[in-house]
């Protein structure tokens, strides 16, 4: 043995390692894919052989190969014998090369199953580990299932090492077998409070993933994470806290309050750039959540934008973009405090840095207004101007273009301007976005029908200088614009000032290098140009000159027929033709202005992107249905109609493209001949608009608008965009005077404004809504695009149906059921069991609060009921921890706000609902419940499990059967009732127990199933006056029966001390324990609060004295029964029976039961009509069972008690409670 | 969660390539290189995020890299991941390389792939991160070597005195060695039994 192993030593001496490898590739340079096939003929020799080290090693060799990018799934046997060497060494090598090269497709990988069962329960933590940071990175459905149970057992695991691992991949094991989420949960959820610090990390890690997905299902685990954020002190786990929070603000309003000053205070605290930059994020998640509740958070906003200036003013770059990323964020919900900020945001453009540049740009788009666009826009064009380098440029010109369009053109008030801004971008050199200028300038000319004009001066000054556009650029780059131009002018032909001109420019013979949809374009628009310069020359007896552009036609057309475009060919041909036939009746005299223009009559509307997508399916067309059986052959494939409606939508996407059949132009250029009369906003455009791009300087000649001023309009060394942005301000400021307002004068306008006061005076007719609002300068009636008719409502193309992580919304607070347990494989069992092995539960589950067999024998239904109520005491616990006043709120708030609550309690059902599942009580109980740290969550755990355990033993064995949906019902205390009948009024438990001049003590008193028969008493105490209320003491004197618990070693006339002080105006929340031996009758105690009232003045010691009421009812707890349980208790026959009745009640039935439920601790049992059976059970386990009726104005209650003493008090109390309604 | 962790040198050479999601290897290379020309063409006193690139995720994923002389950390997460913190966490991972390398430079992790896989892994498991306590990690590889060490490692000793013996191109390397006299010293032959 020993002899061959020295063997296979001596063998491997001769093989390459890793090094050898590499230095063989470094020295191979040359023929490096040469050599390392011969290695790899080398490495299949040597996974031949026997000896394990040398396959490891040929395995090493392979993961670095596999680096370069050498696909090595033919060795992923190899890989796995390697896996299962014994030796730590190749064991590790196997993994990592499984790691690297594994995945789902890997057919071989349901064969490490056992072997990787058999590392995870390794008594090496490194075997173990290596196991699990294997399988993290290969785990599929098969195994994650079949190991999930192993994986779980090691989240408990001795050593922290192997914990943390299992619980990070756990993960994984949830994302490929989602069953595994719940049953794993409780333990995932126990690990957050682990010792050891990496543990919990990746606890919380863990969590955190699954919560971004699905956050409304971990919302119940904010308070524990609330505990961990304001006790940790691992800057990565409070980062990830913090995220977390991010998640789940929006669904919780109330959770961003509760956060909105620990985080504050982390960012005042905190000297770690990381965190500090995640609270900032944090607050302006909980901001936005508020932004609709809460207006008063004007210094959190404050205190964040603050912070985010300091960042980006840092010199570190990093921090300068976060700064900008988090300011955007808050610029969609408050940005009036963004804005303030321009200076900052406009010089980062200017930064050296092209991420940053961008990230200013992005918030340069949600800063624009009405008033401050064209400022914007100016800057960015002189950036445009300098930036080198087109991508950042073409940024550019996408975000100007962005900017401007946003939301409508919102914030557009001048179109000529925008206009201008088109054209001079149509300058910029190489930029590939000339379709999207394009695309804009057909939208506004189309949109907003009184640019028209304008955009057509312009347009056809661009065809003129067309040459320019076209020389030193790239073919598909700027040139798109003509096709914008050609078809507006075309379209638009009516508004021409010199249309022969513009026919003209569209005819030189350059135009046919332009690319062939263009021209096409250019083909279709001579001839709307056409028709309409005959039309014009007719109406004016030109005869002569109409047969001169006829002539000009028929000369310049055969240059497009010859084109090598067949669409411009065709369109050419049959253009030329039917001029040939237009000159033939002229030259006979026959007008035919009339009928040539008749071609293209009819207005052209926008269509909306999706409107071919809204279209609906009229009934019964079924789109997938042959319209023809379908040959056989396969060239047909790509004659699917779907493909054909796909291609069509796509381009109705891009742009609106004149596709509108002759019959349709002949009714728009009717409409259009009509509306053409007199449009007051329409500027003429000059007569020689050609110089205009000789140069940049030479632009100040555009006289863009020739105004009918004696002044002609000459503003020298200003591009012409800019003179908008003067004459804007001229407008808005004229605007303003107008008003009769004079607010902040733009400066050193005054002489100007008398040189143009025509023009501004023009404007001045225009509706002003507002100060604020600036009215724009044109008639902004921007077109709607079309929808077609029935078209269907809803956007559904935002859900991927194969999101991995929605297989992950699971409802985490619903107890497990029998049937979720993780499927357990027998030690050495070879096949591979597919389905969950319900009986085999392993002593591991046992001791982790797992599902026990005896329960088995539940109903599918009453485990639901029980879900239910489950749910609503997790909403409650939840809305309790949200809705406890904070020490230091300024509003008092002397009991929780029912309204609020109720509101809740009864909307979180709702939500969490899934489809029922079985489940077990006991486990969903103490494992799902956050553990809020405070004695009364304590107590309501402890209760709820009792109450949930007697009615176990209740319903075991019993037939199923259905109950009635109010049965459901769960506890009420916050007076929710499930019913939509009418709003239940708001309903405080708490009365008052004392008041004078400075405190004011309201209390209530809940029973606790803790220790032997003990109440919580809890005190509100309100501070009534302005002095500062300390030291405060609590004593009551003890009777026999009722005691309060003192702190030990304390003597019975000690008082308790109050663990808070009260400023003024403040009210707080205390907490005291009392102890009673016999519950059957109501208690009273004689009480005295201390305290010192310290003023200006001075302190004065003051006493309140009190007296405590415990009632019957407060012993009792709110316990759910179901009808048959019910039933059986009445018949049992030892309860003793009582009745009250109480005449004069107008309240409606369903109030009154509330209020029943709410005062006395009752739940719903069975509800018919007027009548309904309610049950509770006494802290020492009395079950109290009530028939309530409602008559036409009286209720009758009948009792039925296992004491009778208590019976009687209660109805006394009831009595009183009803007679109140 | 981290979708990828590349390391590369200055000319694009890929010294680690880890991914948490799968993708074949061609595809792999390509992200290889297009992460690398978008990192060069930036300076270094320029910030340490980019937007990711086309192949890899989507709009949800950034680049967050750092370079350190003449190698480039890259890792490439989403949107769950502090972007300090993952910059932190280069700087851990790189200090931890350092720590057990003593001094680490590019031909360590050229010549030491594995065990840079190996530390990685320590530090982040599965696409998340499982430690950042750097002493925690480097006590996690020395205890690891040790373990290793006491098996006699995949190149023991034997292999690695004859390593100069290697260059020598044998064309084909018999197999089966008569090992009657065995003259070679095997130090570690004990620990093979």
């Amino acid at each position: 043995m020993a002899l061959k192993m020295v063997k296979g030593s001596i063998d491997r001496m001769f093989d390459k390692n890793l090094q050898d490898l590499v230095r063989g590739i470094r020295n191979h340079k040359e023929d490096e894919a040469k050599y390392i096939s011969q290695c790899i003929d080398e490495i299949k020799q040597e996974l031949k052989q026997d000896n394990i080290a040398v396959k490891a090693n040929a395995v090493c060799k392979l993961t670095y190969l596999q680096m370069l990018g050498y696909d090595i799934s033919w060795a992923a046997f190899n890989i796995i014998e390697v896996m299962s060497a014994s030796k730590f060494t190749f064991k590790r090598i196997g993994y990592l090369a499984a790691s690297q090269c594994f995945h789902e497709g890997t057919d071989v990988i349901m064969l490490t199953t056992n072997q990787i069962r058999k590392d995870l329960s390794s008594p090496s933590q490194y075997d173990t580990g290596v196991a699990l940071t294997g399988l993290s990175c290969f785990v599929t459905p098969d195994l994650a299932r079949d190991l999930a149970n192993d994986i779980m057992t090691l989240m408990s695991h001795t050593k922290p090492y192997i914990r943390k691992k299992a619980v990070l991949i756990m993960y994984k094991v949830f994302l490929k077998y989602p069953e595994s989420l719940r049953p794993a949960f409780p333990r995932l959820k126990e690990k957050l409070e682990d010792p050891d610090p990496g543990v919990q990390s990746a606890a919380v890690n863990v969590i955190c993933e699954l919560a971004r997905r699905n956050p409304k299902n971990y919302l119940s685990l904010a308070p524990l994470f609330f505990k961990l954020m304001t006790s940790s002190t691992n800057n990565w786990v409070l980062i990830k806290i913090i995220k977390l929070f991010g998640a789940l603000t929006p669904l919780e309003p109330r959770l961003g309050k509760k956060l909105i000053e620990p985080l504050t205070n982390l960012i005042h605290s905190t000297s770690a750039m990381s965190l500090l930059y995640e609270c900032v994020n944090t607050v302006i998640a909980v901001l936005i959540s508020l932004s609709s509740g809460m207006p008063n958070h004007s210094a959190s906003i404050q205190l964040c934008v603050q912070k985010l200036r300091i960042l980006i003013e840092d010199s570190d770059q990093n921090l300068k973009y976060l700064g900008l990323l988090a300011m955007s964020k808050i610029l969609r919900t408050h940005p009036k405090s963004v804005q303030s900020h321009k200076d900052l945001i406009l010089q980062c453009l200017d930064d050296k840095d092209e991420s940053i540049r961008l990230r200013a740009l992005d918030l340069l788009y949600g800063m624009v207004s009405k008033k401050n666009l064209m400022e914007i826009v100016k800057r960015l064009m002189t950036h445009v101007d300098k930036a080198e380098g087109t991508t950042y440029r073409d940024e550019l010109l996408t975000k100007i273009i962005d900017i401007c369009s946003q939301s409508n053109y919102q914030h557009i008030t001048n179109f000529e301007w925008y206009i201008s801004i088109l054209v001079e971008l149509t300058r910029l050199e190489g930029t590939r976005h000339g379709h999207l200028i394009a695309a804009q300038m057909l939208d506004v000319a189309i949109r907003v029908k009184a640019i028209r004009k304008f955009a057509v001066s312009q347009m056809s000054a661009l065809l003129d200088s067309a040459h320019l556009v076209t020389s030193s650029t790239q073919r598909n780059g700027i040139c798109e614009v003509l096709y914008a131009a050609a078809w507006i002018c075309g379209e638009f032909s009516e508004h021409l000032q010199e249309p022969h001109q513009t026919l003209e420019a569209m005819l030189r013979p350059k135009v046919t290098t332009l690319p062939g949809h263009i021209q096409a374009v250019y083909v279709q628009n001579v001839v709307k140009l056409y028709a309409s310069i005959l039309q014009r020359q007719e109406q004016a007896g030109e005869a002569e000159a109409a047969q001169e552009v006829t002539q000009l036609l028929v000369e310049r057309l055969p240059q497009f027929v010859q084109s090598a475009d067949l669409e411009v060919q065709e369109r050419a041909s049959c253009i030329l033709q039917l001029v040939k036939h237009v000159q033939k009746l002229q030259a006979k005299g026959v007008p035919v202005a009339e009928e040539v223009s008749a071609l293209f009559a009819g207005e052209l509307n926008p269509v909306a992107p999706k409107a071919q997508k809204k279209v609906p399916v009229p009934e019964g067309l079924d789109l997938d249905a042959w319209i023809n059986e379908p040959p056989s052959d396969s060239e047909s494939e790509d004659e699917k109609p779907k493909a054909i409606f796909h291609d069509e939508e796509q381009r109705q996407a891009r742009h609106r493209h004149p596709e509108v059949d002759e019959e349709e132009l002949a009714r728009r250029r009717e409409a259009r001949k009509q509306e053409q009369a007199n449009n007051p906003f329409y500027i003429k455009s000059s007569p020689s608009p050609q110089k205009r791009y000789q140069d940049a300087p030479g632009v100040e000649h555009i006289p863009v608008v020739q105004i009918d001023l004696s002044v002609p309009l000459k503003v020298p060394g200003m591009p012409m965009s800019e003179q908008y942005v003067k004459l804007e301000e001229e407008r808005r400021h004229q605007q303003r005077l107008e008003k009769g307002r004079k607010q902040r004068r733009r400066k050193g306008k005054e002489t100007e404004k008398e040189k143009r006061g025509g023009r501004a005076r023009r404007h001045g007719s225009l509706p002003t809504e507002s100060d604020e609002d600036i009215a724009p300068a044109q008639q902004v009636d921007i077109i709607t695009e079309e929808m077609p008719e029935n078209a269907l409502p809803s956007d559904e193309d935002d859900k991927d149906p194969n999101d991995p992580y929605r297989a992950l919304d699971i409802d985490l607070d619903k107890p497990l059921a029998d049937s979720e347990k993780l499927p357990i494989q027998k030690h050495r069992n070879t096949e591979t069991s597919k389905s969950p092995e319900k009986e085999d539960i392993p002593a591991v589950e046992k001791k982790s609060k797992k599902p026990k067999k005896k329960e088995k024998k539940h109903k599918e239904k009453e485990r639901e009921k029980e879900r239910k109520k489950e749910k609503e005491k997790k909403a409650e616990d939840l809305d309790f921890w949200l809705s406890t006043t904070p020490p230091l709120v300024t509003a008092p708030a002397p009991a929780p706000s029912t309204e609020e609550l109720g509101v809740n309690a009864a909307a979180a059902p709702e939500d969490t609902c899934e489809g029922p599942k079985a489940e077990e009580a006991e486990d969903g109980d103490t494992g799902a419940e956050p553990d809020l740290g405070r004695k009364s969550s304590r107590h309501k755990k402890k209760h709820k499990k009792e109450k949930e355990e007697r009615t176990k033993d209740k319903k075991r064995g019993r037939k199923k059967q259905p109950v009635p949906e109010e049965a459901v019902v769960g506890p009420v205390e916050n007076g929710a009732e499930e019913e939509e009948e009418e709003p239940v009024p708001p309903m405080s438990s708490y009365c008052l127990l004392a008041e004078n001049s400075y405190i004011k003590m309201t209390y209530d008193v809940q029973a606790s199933l803790q220790k032997d028969s003990q109440v919580t008493v809890s005190v509100i105490l309100e501070n009534q006056s302005s002095s500062f209320l300390k030291n405060m003491e609590l004593n009551v004197l003890d009777s026999l029966n009722a005691k309060m618990a003192r702190p030990e070693g304390s003597s019975v006339h000690d008082g308790v001390p109050v663990p808070f002080q009260l400023p003024p105006g403040v009210s707080n929340e205390a907490k005291f324990v009392f102890t009673i031996q016999s519950i059957v009758m109501a208690q009273k105690l004689k009480g005295t609060l201390s305290f010192i009232a310290k003023d200006a003045d001075g302190a004065t010691h003051e006493k309140l004295d009190f007296r405590l009421h415990f009632s019957c009812s407060s012993y009792l707890v709110t316990t759910p029964c179901y009808s048959d349980a019910f039933a059986k208790l009445l018949e049992s026959g030892d309860l003793s029976m009582s009745s009250v009745r109480v005449d004069g009640i107008s309240m409606s039935f369903q109030n009154l039961l509330a209020k029943i439920s709410f005062h006395h601790h009752f739940s719903v049992v069975e509800r018919v009509d007027s009548c309904a059976s309610m049950y509770s059970r006494s802290v020492q386990g009395h079950h109290v069972c009530l028939l309530v009726k409602k008559g036409e104005r009286s209720v009758s209650v009948d009792g039925k008690c296992s004491d009778a003493t208590l019976l009687g008090n209660l109805l006394e109390e009831m009595k009183a409670t009803l007679a109140q309604c | 969660m981290i979708q990828a962790i590349l390391v590369f040198n200055n000319h694009g050479k890929p010294r680690l390539v880890r991914f948490y999601q799968r993708f074949p290897e061609e595809i792999q290379q390509q992200i290889v290189r297009e992460t690398f020309h978008l990192v060069l063409k930036r300076d270094d006193n320029i910030c340490n995020f980019l937007e990711g690139g086309s192949l890899i995720g989507g709009s949800d994923y950034k680049l967050i890299y750092r370079h350190y002389a003449t190698l480039y950390f890259v890792f490439c997460v989403d949107s769950s991941e502090s972007e300090l913190g993952i910059l932190d966490l280069i700087q851990v991972f790189v200090e931890t390389l350092d720590k057990c390398f003593e001094n680490v430079c590019e031909l360590d992790l050229i010549f030491h792939m594995d065990k840079v896989h190996y530390i990685l892994q320590e530090v982040v498991m599965g696409g998340m991160v499982l430690e950042t306590n750097m002493n925690e990690i480097v006590a996690q590889m020395d205890a690891q070597s040790r373990l290793e060490k006491s098996e006699g490692g995949l190149s023991a000793a034997p292999a690695r005195a004859v390593s100069a013996v290697k260059n020598i191109n044998l064309p084909e390397i018999p197999r089966n060695i008569n090992i009657g006299d065995l003259n070679i010293k095997v130090p570690n032959l004990s620990q093979f039994v």
